[in-house]
């Protein structure tokens, strides 16, 4: 499957991930190439194939509801890149 | 043109867990900004989610409640968006394999019709974050609090067809998760939240129209008016040659107006997958059946059991199960004066007025279900008339003690003493000498809306103490002769 | 004393033959003269190796010391290390110095293991030749011009040019036993969920394990004994008992059924790779092993499988990184979209930025049944072929690579080209096997490797196998240097 221009720009904006004009003739062109190789594996049938998530099958564990984390808001905040007054600061959201 | 309205709703419940549905941090509300976030819940690097036990359980709970298919094997998949106050960038819920399956709910309307609304499912998901909008030069803050708290998200059918219907159906899942213990129901602190998803068609059609999501309303009064602001909205844009566009609008209560959100993703494709950090829940049938023989007793078993064993009417048997509370308070109040009817009377009366009118729960009710109980019996053994009552009952909600001391203290004892009636009511009669006359000179038909008359000037005499029965018995003996 | 291997070098500790801090100093010293052209290290946490290895001596002088208390090793830069920072070879976490440890870690310092830093990767483990790291390529001690190999190829760099006892690594896709081949190493790729990935920077969440890289077979089992065991941060975590991985290495070979996969000696094998794996075959043949052919008829789908799953799985897994929380932040964002695009345009490689998209693509609305659940159905089949193959024999032999280590900068303009390379390392990771790569000769003066691949939990069995192998040759004792 080919990839053209504006499908880059959109995978890119669903990724949020900006790109420069002129490298986007490069990620289609190396995007497309990935998406070749990708697609030898259309050929094969695997109708009544039931899909594989985990190697192992096995089951989810749970955990019992027990508090066990405590306050680490200074530690973890002293590595964020913005915050005041215990929040982390991002440019306005607008609902 | 005659129009149709469609309405389904999507409720989000946050689940009482100690911890959050993936880590172990603690949900309690109100907590200050990022004191309960750990490194699970924001997203550090090379962190990990565990599901917790109990948020299975609760989720279950809620499918057998609802006679639902629970699922035997569940799957976590990722919704993938970006947001601020989504910290790993997706958030993880359940697409194709839900906890809770296809299940369904009974819901009274006002004039007692019972009409059942379907649920198409029930998963769960984590919540997310807040972010707060005051300046902060120009920037919001994020609170990731509340991120991973977990949550049910429970999706009806379309098969409301009115507001009104909406709102019971809201009340009844209200209801329903606090009975169960599940969710604390506070609408105010979002602990259970509605999106309605709204449409109208022409009456006939059977094909749905385009609906429009009202986002987050976080009271019934709200959910009621912002739908029929929306339909109204959607009414006067097809007459008017408009098309409806489907969208997510927010409902503003000040305005009483919906207006269209900005999508937080345009595109809206969240690319589900199942998430590979979590593993296929398998619930085994053992389980199932253990949670379902703790289920407490539920609205409508409550409700039907009202009436069967109390003899209470389909009405009044709803409204006494409409809240836990208000049913455990009821059952108190029954079991201490043995009077299911009196005691509905009194819930429903007197005490319901008193909440109404201090906007106050039946849990924080200023008279106990043992006072109220208590003072029903000096209803039954005759102490005190039901007029009377009523002052008691006003005394106990001011805090003036139980209604036999309230009794004693104001001497609102009843007189039963024959002979002092009858001496008070010689008096009354000597008194009212030319009305006595009048009676003994009238028919039949004109003597029995006379009788009242002396009736009320003889309980006036008596301050109200004389027993009803008895002035009533003893009037009659000494007019009729 | 960097020529003698990790269970040499714990046997010298114990009979004080030498002490932790004259070693750590050894390897700090060497790290210094030899790591300027290598680039084998991100981070060297000098001060941290030299306490650790003050602490090990007391241990060691207390008798409370195990088999590897005072043994220096390096760390894949994914591992999260309180205090320490951690990168992932990535500009995004430059500046991200973990506030938590990994479990992975977190075991070897309970062990008494001394850590001299954190080794360079390709970034966010993306890659088969370590191009991709921020912190510039590794090269190859056996000849600088070329690559080590990925993605683990800082540690296999370090390891090889003896800058550390051992290390360890992480293998999506083979980043643990290619680049083991290329440097002439032995390196262990565990059972799916054997080890713990709580505080591992997730690439491909299904995939990814961690693993020893050390000179060894006898190292390995020694490394893979504290590394190994259920962790109950990880859901993915198997609860199956540990063995003693050093119990059965000295078992004779006699009997062993070794398969070659006829699909893996194909087109596109280098000959003077071929001929070295076919001179091992013999060696092993004269071990007593017999050899048979066998099929994995859908191997060649595993790389297109591969980079569907993996690049999926990675878009999610990276969308975490968006400069609010932690990591690199684009300077003076406008707004919401600004910070995000510009924070990841920024902080992302060309290589990372590949995989994201690949991945959104393949989960993207319209395209997800046919990539990401097609090639979960292929993942089956890969699995169902191991399953049917490990029924004829116990182990299955192949090359780590069909070609020697390339020129550095050679491949990297064509992705498919360099991914094509994992062509028998990633079924393995699809169908979550243990596989381990160990030195099979030399080609063109270059390290070849060779790789088993074993049923589930079958490490024991193939450190077995390759101890027996390194008993009877010598390719290991080799060093570039």
């Amino acid at each position: 499957m080919a990839l053209d221009r504006s499908d880059v720009e959109h995978l890119a904006h669903l990724a949020r991930i900006g790109l420069k004009e002129a490298e986007i003739p490069a990620y289609a062109d190396k995007l497309s190439s990935i998406m070749g190789l990708i697609d030898r594996m259309q050929a094969v049938d695997t109708s009544g194939v039931q899909p594989l998530a985990h190697p192992l099958e096995t089951t989810q564990r749970l955990r019992a509801d027990v508090v066990t984390e405590d306050n680490q808001r200074d530690a973890l905040q002293a590595i964020a890149p913005a915050t005041e007054q215990g929040l982390y600061l991002v440019p306005r959201v607008i609902e | 043109m005659q129009w149709e309205i469609v309405i389904g709703l999507e409720i989000h419940a946050q689940l009482t867990t100690a911890s959050k549905i993936f880590s172990g941090s603690a949900t309690t509300f109100g907590a200050e900004p990022n004191t309960q976030a750990s490194l699970v819940d924001l997203a550090m690097p090379g962190t990990l989610p565990v599901l917790n036990a109990q948020a299975v359980k609760n989720a279950v709970k809620f499918g057998l409640a609802i006679d639902a298919e629970i699922g035997m094997t569940n799957v976590f998949a990722r919704k993938n968006y970006f947001y601020p106050d989504l910290p790993k960038g997706y958030q993880i819920s359940q697409m194709d394999l839900p906890i809770v399956g296809k299940g369904h709910v009974d819901i009274t309307l006002d004039d007692g019709t019972v009409k059942r609304v379907g649920v198409t499912r029930a998963h769960l998901e984590e919540d997310a974050g807040k972010s707060l909008h005051e300046d902060f030069q120009g920037m919001s803050g994020i609170d990731l609090n509340r991120a991973g708290t977990p949550l049910l998200e429970i999706v009806s059918e379309p098969d409301m067809r009115s507001a009104k219907e909406a709102v019971a159906y809201a009340r009844t899942i209200h209801s329903l998760v606090r009975y169960l213990g599940i969710c604390d129901g506070n609408m105010a602190e979002g602990s259970f939240r509605c999106d309605c998803n709204v449409s109208v068609r022409p009456k006939g059609q059977t094909e749905f129209g385009t609906r429009c999501e009202l986002k987050n309303i976080n009271s019934f009064r709200f959910i009621e008016r912002a739908i029929n602001t929306e339909v109204q909205r959607q009414i006067e844009l097809i007459e008017d040659g408009g098309t409806v566009v489907q969208e997510t609008r927010l409902y503003d209560p000040n305005k009483d107006e919906t207006r269209s959100m900005r999508s937080k993703e345009e595109a809206n494709d969240y690319r589900y997958f199942p998430d590979p950090d979590l593993l296929p829940v398998v619930i085994e049938p053992s389980f199932v059946e253990q949670v379902r023989s703790e289920l407490p007793e539920l609205p409508q078993q409550k409700r039907e059991r009202f009436q069967s064993e109390f003899g209470l009417s389909a009405y009044d048997a709803s409204v006494l199960s409409a809240s836990r509370e208000m049913a455990d308070y009821f059952e108190q109040v029954q079991r201490t004066c043995g009077d299911a009817k009196l005691a509905a009377n009194w819930v429903m009366g007197e005490l319901s007025s008193l909440l109404n009118k201090s906007d106050i729960e039946i849990d924080q009710s200023p008279v106990s279900a043992e006072q109220l109980g208590g003072m029903i019996l000096r209803i039954k053994d005759n102490t005190i008339s039901g007029k009377i009552a009523k002052m008691v009952f006003e005394a106990m909600a001011n805090g003036e003690g139980d209604a036999d001391q309230i009794i004693e203290a104001r001497g609102l004892k009843q007189v039963t003493d024959t002979g002092a009636i009858e001496a008070m009511l010689d008096e009354v009669l000597a008194a009212n000498a030319a009305q006595v006359e009048q009676y003994r000179a009238s028919d039949e038909a004109k003597r029995g809306k006379m009788f009242g008359f002396f009736v009320g000037q003889a309980m006036k005499a008596s301050r109200g103490k004389a027993n009803p029965q008895q002035v009533n018995q003893l009037l009659k003996q000494k007019l009729d002769g | 004393m960097h020529e003698k291997t990790l269970a040499e070098l714990s046997a010298a500790l114990h009979s004080k033959a030498i002490s932790s801090v004259e070693l750590t100093e050894h390897y700090l010293a060497r790290i210094q003269q030899l790591d300027g052209t290598l680039n084998s290290f991100i981070t060297v946490t000098q001060e941290l190796a030299l306490e650790q290895a003050r602490a090990a001596d007391a241990r060691l002088a207390d008798g409370s010391a195990g088999p590897l208390t005072g043994i220096p090793l390096a760390h894949k830069d994914l591992f999260c290390t309180r205090g320490v920072r951690t990168s992932c070879g990535s500009k995004m976490l430059d500046n991200f110095v973990a506030p938590y440890e990994s479990t992975v870690t977190q075991r070897f310092i309970d062990a008494g293991a001394v850590t001299l830093g954190k080794t360079n990767m390709d970034e966010f483990a993306m890659g088969s030749s370590n191009e991709s790291s921020f912190y510039g390529p590794v090269r190859n001690p056996w000849n600088q011009e070329l690559i080590p190999g990925g993605s683990s190829g800082g540690s296999a760099a370090a390891v090889a040019a003896r800058l550390c006892a051992a290390a360890t690594g992480t293998d999506t896709g083979g980043s643990i036993r290619q680049p083991s081949g290329f440097t002439g190493l032995t390196g262990l790729k565990p059972t799916y969920g054997r080890v713990s990935r709580w505080g591992m920077i997730a690439y491909a969440s299904s995939l990814d394990q961690a693993g020893p890289m050390a000179r060894t077979a006898e190292d390995c089992a020694l490394l893979l004994q504290a590394m190994a065991g259920f962790d109950e941060r990880d859901s993915t975590s198997v609860e199956h008992p540990v063995p003693d991985y050093s119990a059965e290495l000295n078992q004779p070979l006699q009997g062993l059924r070794v398969g070659l996969p006829k699909e893996y000696f194909g087109e596109g094998l280098d000959a003077g790779i071929a001929n070295t794996i076919d001179q091992a075959v013999k060696q092993l043949q004269a071990l007593g092993a017999e050899i048979r052919e066998v099929s994995l008829p859908n191997a060649e789908l595993a790389i297109p499988a591969y980079y569907v799953i993996a690049s999926a799985e990675a878009s999610s897994n990276l969308s975490r990184f968006d400069g609010v929380r932690y990591g690199y932040r684009c300077e003076n964002p406008t707004d919401l979209m600004d910070l995000y695009l510009r924070s990841r345009e920024e902080g992302f490689g060309a290589e990372v930025k590949r995989r994201i998209m690949v991945g959104t693509y393949a989960l993207s609305a319209g395209y997800y049944d046919a990539y990401y659940l097609q090639a979960q159905k292929i993942r089956r089949l890969i699995k169902n072929d191991f399953l049917a193959a490990f029924e004829q024999v116990d182990v299955i032999l192949s090359p780590t690579s069909p070609i020697p280590a390339f020129r550095i900068g050679e491949k990297i303009d064509d992705p498919v080209s360099l991914y094509l390379t994992d062509i028998y390392t990633i079924t393995a990771n699809l169908a979550g096997v243990p596989g381990v790569a160990l030195p099979a000769g030399f080609a063109d003066d270059l390290p070849v490797g060779m790789q088993l691949l074993g049923p589930y939990f079958s490490e024991p069995r193939l450190l077995n196998v390759a101890h027996q192998y390194q008993q009877a040759t010598d390719w290991h004792t080799r060093a570039p240097l």
